[in-house]
């Protein structure tokens, strides 16, 4: 499908190659929890709690974790739909909305977001191609080039426009709406597009659909994705890296084909074997992760996921253990006593890897 | 084989208002006791449609039903009033997607439970109230004393559905259905549910039709599964023969575009289009407009549903030939 797309001042590529497209420190979200009169000390939600990484540039990075551990507040920290309560963020080389760094305008025109719910995060009073052309519009371009624009950009999703682009939301199915969600956030020629379970609430045959739609646009305009699901095939399917967080905290990072072929956090182990086998033949016999995740408000002490862990020791209740490297991987790195030798948790690396 | 505890034939389910949508087309199927069957299929093939319907929870003025369910001897199209909700919870009961949502939110779990057992039983409080401990114990629930106290609203999803589980067997019903019980929740727990209702089902030996649009949860409960599709069931047969051998070519689409380990780095198969409008559906297959193997015949007539054995199919062109593997 060839649609000429003259992109209108496409931001520039400030940090070159090397440079990662996101840089996260130490993002942290408490969210405070109404108590009763009584209780003097107000309690919180410690929903992102210290989270470090970066995004390389056209890459994609997987966020996975059950619900409830911080993936899609962490998303929502990074698009500044919320503050956070510290961190810092370098977008290509540059501090967003901070003094002499990215203005949050321009911040926001280079990442844009996907949504689970197609339905709610559009406007149900405004057509299609009304949704489309409102941000560029917003953005300064004149309303013949917006439409322009929403016309191709609507043929490039895969939706006829004279026949689509005057349609209401409501008119259009879960996938088609999700196609529009996509097209939407490509009409400010973002470099960075954050998917939020984007394909989470599709039918399997329309998800493969949207899956192959994302990667071909991927490489057609060397975006970035930061995907968050819970399906880990479909984060083994679209990513470069991936991200496990429990509990507001990352336990174990790094290439998919390290995590997915030698994980190193039990955690991670759990997750994956928890995916139902496809296979008559093998079916699951047990379940490998006991009860639902601990109350985030009162984490347990030292090791988070320890409650739920088989290999739990005393070490683990008394320190919390922090990320390091796997073996002499930089990029594999995994929150567990038991990848630390010096730990003094007695299943230390070797024995795991036996 | 003695006579099937389930039994539903010609099924056709229209709903009118502003239109008449045909939700179900000549729908057969069977199900003995302590056989789990898998309903397959994308949003709007009518499978949620079907367990209602076997539930009779559509109203009179709206919904026009056609053809025989019969339930353990019953005719449940048939059913009066008193009969019905004696039906309904005793002899079938059924769990929903939103575990959240399927609950009063302004009565603790186990008054719900323990109002249904003494609603199908002459029981006492006490001894009701003991009941409902005790499933609420089955399903594993932890510390089910203090649980039985809580309100939906203080349970975690997983717990939710867990409880709800409770509320249905309560009762001891024949069959079950459960629709998409487990999409709302977390593979990890997903995975624990559906252990749950595995070793339910052999230990009380009930039958289950199980609604789901994944393929992975079907293949760890079902003993059969039925692929639906607009509104028809397209194809049937024992779980290995449905992932091993599809023989309808909406069935390969199906299990071809399920994202699996081994699709990384390359482009997903698949199956062009969406799904037709049921207001509009055509006279013909109605997969034929999205198929590759459709010929000019697959335009022009519906396909017969054909039956051999296990396994039953309705498609002119399958991939496999429908008689040999039979």
């Amino acid at each position: 499908m060839n649609t000429n797309l003259t992109p209108r001042t496409p931001a520039p590529d400030r940090g070159g190659p090397a440079q990662p497209m996101l840089i996260v420190r130490d993002l942290k979200k408490y969210f405070p929890v109404r108590g009763n009169l009584l209780q003097r000390k107000p309690k919180f939600v410690h929903a992102v709690d210290g989270v470090s990484f970066s995004v390389p540039k056209g890459k994609t990075l997987g966020i996975v974790g059950e619900s409830g551990c911080g993936k899609s507040t962490t998303a929502r920290l990074i698009a500044h739909l919320m503050a956070p309560d510290s961190g810092t963020m370098i977008f290509d080389g540059e501090g967003v909305a901070e003094y002499g760094g990215l203005e949050l305008k321009e911040f926001r025109r280079n990442l844009q977001m996907v949504f689970q719910d197609s339905f709610a995060s559009l406007n149900p009073r405004l057509t299609i191609a009304d949704t489309i052309a409102y941000g560029p519009r917003i953005h300064g371009i004149a309303a013949t080039e917006a439409n322009r624009l929403t016309h191709d950009l609507l043929a490039r999703v895969g939706l006829e426009p004279g026949q689509f682009g005057s349609r209401y939301p409501h008119e259009l199915s879960g996938g088609q709406r999700q196609r529009v969600n996509i097209a939407r956030a490509l009409a400010y020629d973002p470099r960075l597009v954050i998917l939020d379970e984007a394909v989470a609430a599709l039918d399997k045959s329309v998800q493969a659909q949207v899956l192959n739609l994302l990667q071909e646009l991927k490489a057609e305009r060397q975006l970035t994705y930061l995907f968050i699901s819970h399906d880990l095939h479909v984060v083994h399917y679209l990513s470069d890296y991936v991200m496990v967080m429990y509990l507001g905290q990352i336990v174990e990072s790094g290439p998919v084909e390290n995590i997915y072929g030698e994980a190193a956090h039990p955690y991670t182990r759990a997750l994956l074997s928890a995916v139902p086998s496809m296979n008559p033949e093998h079916r699951t016999l047990v379940s490998p992760l006991a009860g639902d995740p601990p109350n985030p408000i009162n984490a347990p002490s030292g090791c988070r996921f320890r409650e739920r862990c088989t290999h739990a020791q005393a070490i683990c209740e008394a320190l919390t253990p922090t990320i390091m490297e796997v073996g002499n991987n930089i990029h594999h790195q995994v929150a567990c006593h038991m990848n630390n030798p010096m730990s003094g948790h007695t299943e230390t690396i070797q024995e795991i890897s036996a | 084989m003695s006579t099937p505890l389930v039994s539903v034939q010609d099924l056709g389910v229209q709903f009118s208002g502003n239109r008449t949508a045909s939700a179900l087309n000549q729908v057969s199927f069977e199900l003995g006791s302590g056989e789990v069957l898998g309903l397959l299929g994308e949003s709007g093939s009518g499978k949620s449609v079907t367990l209602r319907t076997l539930l009779r929870l559509y109203p009179h003025n709206k919904t026009q039903i056609s053809g025989h369910i019969r339930v353990d001897g019953q005719d449940v199209l048939a059913l009066k009033e008193r009969e019905l909700n004696l039906y309904r919870g005793g002899t079938v009961s059924m769990i929903f997607q939103e575990p959240g949502l399927a609950f009063d939110p302004v009565y603790t779990i186990g008054q719900q439970i323990t109002e249904a057992i003494r609603a199908h039983g002459n029981t006492d409080k006490a001894s009701a109230r003991q009941q409902a401990l005790q499933m609420l114990e089955r399903v594993q629930i932890p510390q089910a004393k203090q649980r039985y106290d809580a309100y939906p609203n203080e349970l975690s999803g997983g717990m939710k559905q867990r409880a709800m589980i409770a509320l249905a067997l309560a009762c001891k019903p024949k069959l079950l259905l459960a629709d998409e019980p487990t999409t709302a929740l977390d593979a990890s727990v997903q995975i624990q549910i559906l252990l749950l209702l595995r070793e339910l089902q052999q230990e009380t030996g009930m039958s289950v039709i199980f609604v789901t649009h994944d393929i992975g949860a079907a293949v760890e409960v079902a003993d059969r599964i039925a692929v639906m599709y607009a509104g028809r069931i397209v194809e049937q047969g024992p779980v290995a023969q449905i992932v091993h051998q599809p023989r309808h070519p909406y069935t390969a689409g199906l299990l071809a575009s399920s994202v699996g380990m081994e699709n990384r780095g390359q482009p997903l198969v698949v199956v062009p289009g969406s799904p037709p409008d049921l207001a509009m559906l055509p006279p013909s297959c109605s997969f034929a407009p999205r198929c590759t193997y459709a010929s000019e015949r697959c335009h022009r007539e519906l396909p017969p549903v054909l039956n051999h054995g296990k396994l039953s199919l309705a498609c002119f062109h399958p991939i496999l030939p429908f008689m040999e593997a039979a």
